[in-house]
């Protein structure tokens, strides 16, 4: 058990920064530019838990705060979630709530530290988060719903359980599909990413998350940062699992099969980031009441 | 009619230009505004205990530009009021000289110098240095409205400058630009320095621009010593101008591609702009012109080889810029963020009197090539680019148009330049008199005027940047709009503030 533990959190550890990696190589290879070594998430974290913290006299424990529950969520989260093939280590009936007001959490005390500098960017950047958030959260219920609906259960461990490639094939594949496409929308939604947010952006009045994390430095910059890999590894295991479904039997093969997929995701994200322009802001509600509607008709499908 | 009138790159002897009453003075600039005349630039000059005032108004579809002058104390009735695109130079001159436009309805300092003349139009202490910024803004109150302030240090790498947005929620309810960071005194220091270091000033002007200022500069003087540039050298003069545009216009398209976050244009223009800067570095040795332009003539040839040379990269580089553009201009992602965004009326773009690619994106032909030619440009230009939605798909258009104008203007100059000589000695200035130049710069019209002392030496120096005229529509362009959209907006009309400044 405790074996399992660590070692979920250890793939978990070791594999999540290297997707930021993977992203910026692709982007960099559409735009005809070699690109940062894929490592340099890793380098970069090592880089800023040497340097020091800046601290603002006007803020309090609250802005302290954000960053380390930015960092736990994703890992209290992971634990909950079956990487792969590879079963979850904690799980109960119900567990799927706490992992969707986990990430909550962490959003509440991020916008609360962006809040507690008392700048008016980030104040501007905490509330557009969670105006988006808001909108997200339906459509990750609704696609949970589904799998629930699927197979029966209440918890991850059987949301995402053995039975997904036999109702891929069944009646339910476009109710699959469907979520499949919505659960991308929120992961790109929830990571910040292009078309609905650009974490490469230096333009503050644009920003979404970036902006409310402008304020902190150091290891606490380089924990936002890693909470951040952390997460976009977490959501990306639902959509790998939901694509790959295969189960092997032999541990090793799975966890390659898992570890492929996320890379094969950082890749698509990349590409989704090289070939579009950000949606303009007052776009992105609409876009994501869209992929609620979406959900709920794949919800539909599958109770008819 | 008490104006004089003359053409671009014209003289005027200040005896030839009658002193009128500033009622009639008023009169006159209004009578010309209804006939569709534009203010190019209104300045003073000190005439003894009193100040000249001078007028100058482009006719564009006459292709003439004409000149009036008045002359008060202390305070004069503003015109802002009736003629809204004089409300930066009345504030300029007031922080000048001190002179206050009575009834200005947005009077405040532009650039916290301190006056020329130690008297000051807002009463503050003249032995102390005025602080950048230091002023009254706009305010809007009520419930859920906030002040967004941004600048003057950005997060990119960038000139500072002041702006402040009143918002409600996300939407923009006003927005008030304040610069003077950068001021130089480049306009007080131009008359007392030598002549020989006064071309390097105006290049730095806007450092890019320097081709445009420096040309504008070389008219000027030339105007005053009645000499003309041999052919040559102003045919090199126009291509180098042109290649200024072209690396101002693709690196203004790559710096909107990089604001909606549209990678593939975003890089490709960056490097392409790095392209034609060293196109002209290949003339002058400088990538951005500077050293090139001199009073007389050019100091640097193109030989036929290397204009040979230059062709050939040409059509490698023309090939490429093709294809960034088309990949931006031809995805819905991008045009549906261009599309609407940041819109500016005709009506307002016209009061306001902007000019170059901000005017032209609103549907107002405002060229000086065509309407004011000079040098090379004289019936070669026959092609003013407009578009009429007046948003920022309509300012990137009207970069994308001129892109490939430049190109087929740069290719034909390159193939027959005129031959002789590239430098010719400019005779002294004539004394008491008044010099004008009018130069269509990328960012749009640069018009340089100088005055002569009786003995021949500059006595006053006045620039007008098209920055000058144009960071008021960007103000305008955000009414309404998103917070979020203010980056986007700013980049298409990429202002100087350095060019605002001076």
């Amino acid at each position: 058990m405790i074996a399992h533990l660590l070692l979920h959190l250890l793939v978990l550890l070791l594999f999540a920064p290297l997707l930021p990696g993977v992203i910026a190589r692709t982007k960099a290879r559409f735009a005809g530019r070699q690109g940062p070594p894929l490592l340099q998430p890793y380098y970069d974290l090592l880089r800023l838990w040497r340097k020091g913290f800046v601290l603002s006299r006007t803020t309090t424990w609250v802005f302290s705060a954000g960053p380390v529950v930015g960092l736990v969520v994703p890992l209290l989260a992971a634990l909950l979630l079956p990487f792969g093939a590879l079963s979850a280590p904690l799980s109960f009936e119900g567990d799927l709530i706490l992992f969707v007001y986990l990430f909550a959490l962490a959003r509440f005390f991020t916008a609360a530290a962006a809040l507690d500098t008392g700048s008016s960017f980030e104040g501007m950047g905490a509330a557009r988060e969670v105006t988006f958030s808001c909108l997200a959260e339906p459509t990750l219920m609704f696609a949970l719903l589904v799998l629930a609906k699927l197979s029966g259960g209440l918890s991850l461990q059987t949301l995402f359980g053995a039975h997904l490639p036999a109702a891929w094939g069944s009646g339910a594949g476009p109710a699959l599909g469907l979520i499949l496409v919505c659960l991308f929308v929120v992961l790109l939604v929830e990571n910040s990413r292009i078309p609905f947010d650009d974490p490469n952006t230096h333009l503050e009045l644009t920003m979404i998350h970036e902006v409310m994390v402008l304020d902190h430095s150091g290891p606490a910059f380089g924990m936002i940062l890693y909470g951040a890999a952390l997460k976009l590894m977490v959501l990306g295991s639902l959509l790998v699992r939901l694509a790959l479904p295969w189960n092997s039997g032999f541990w090793l093969f799975d966890l390659l099969i898992y570890l492929g997929g996320l890379l094969l995701l950082a890749v698509l994200i990349g590409v989704v980031e090289s070939v579009m322009a950000r949606l303009r802001l007052v776009r992105v509600p609409q876009v994501l009441i869209g992929t609620s509607l979406v959900s709920v008709f794949a919800l539909v499908l599958v109770l008819r | 009619m008490s104006a004089v009138t003359l053409k671009n790159c014209g003289l005027v002897p200040l005896a030839a230009l009658e002193i009128l009453d500033f009622c009639a003075f008023a009169a006159a600039l209004r009578q010309e505004v209804d006939a569709q005349g534009r203010i190019a630039a209104l300045f003073a000059a000190p005439a003894g205990e009193q100040f000249d005032l001078f007028a100058l108004i482009a006719r564009d579809w006459q292709g003439q530009l004409a000149l009036l002058r008045s002359r008060v104390g202390a305070r004069y009735p503003s015109l802002t009021p009736e003629l809204p695109q004089v409300h930066l130079f009345e504030r300029e001159i007031a922080e000048q000289y001190g002179l206050v436009p009575e009834g200005h309805p947005w009077f405040k300092p532009l650039r916290f110098h301190p006056s020329w003349t130690g008297r000051d139009a807002w009463g503050r202490d003249p032995r102390r240095h005025p602080l950048v910024g230091e002023m009254d803004y706009y305010r809007v109150a009520g419930e859920e409205v906030h002040e967004v302030a941004v600048g003057p240090v950005h997060a990119g790498i960038i000139e500072p400058g002041h702006f402040r947005f009143q918002c409600h929620g996300e939407q923009v309810l006003h927005l008030e630009i304040s610069l003077g960071y950068q001021h130089r005194a480049i306009e007080a220091q131009l008359p007392s320095a030598h002549p020989l270091a006064r071309v390097q000033r105006l290049e730095a002007a806007a450092g890019d621009t320097s081709i445009g200022h420096a040309t504008a500069y070389a008219l000027v003087c030339e105007a005053l010593g009645a000499t003309l540039a041999p052919p040559r050298a102003q045919t090199i003069r126009a291509l180098a101008l042109e290649l200024e545009r072209l690396a101002n216009h693709v690196g203004d398209i790559g710096g909107l591609a990089t604001d909606v976050g549209f990678l593939p244009t975003a890089s490709f223009c960056g490097r392409i702009r790095g392209d034609y800067l060293n196109l002209g570095a290949e003339i002058c040795g400088s990538r951005f012109g500077r050293g090139l332009v001199r009073p007389g003539g050019v100091a640097f040839d193109v030989e036929a080889p290397r204009a040979e040379k230059m062709l050939e990269r040409l059509d490698s580089m023309a090939r490429d810029t093709q294809g960034a553009l088309e990949i931006f201009f031809d995805s819905p992602s991008v045009l549906a963020r261009l599309e609407g965004t940041g819109r500016v009326r005709v009506e307002d773009a016209e009061a306001l009197g902007l000019v170059g690619v901000a005017a032209r994106a609103c549907g107002l032909a405002v060229d000086a090539r065509l309407h004011h030619p000079q040098g090379a440009y004289v019936d070669t230009f026959d092609h003013v680019v407009i578009e009429e939605s007046g948003d920022v798909f309509a300012r990137a258009r009207v970069r994308r148009r001129e892109i490939t104008d430049s190109l087929a203007w740069v290719r034909r100059a390159l193939r027959d330049l005129p031959g002789g000589e590239l430098r010719r000695r400019v005779a002294p200035p004539a004394a008491e008199s008044l010099a004008v130049a009018l130069v269509e710069g990328w960012r749009g019209e640069l018009v340089h005027l100088a005055l002569t002392d009786a003995r021949g030496h500059l006595s006053r120096y006045k620039i007008v940047d098209p920055s000058f005229r144009n960071w008021s529509g960007l103000a305008l362009a955000l009414r309404g709009e998103q917070i979020s959209d203010f980056p986007l907006c700013n980049k298409s009309f990429n202002l100087s503030y350095c060019g605002f400044d001076l």
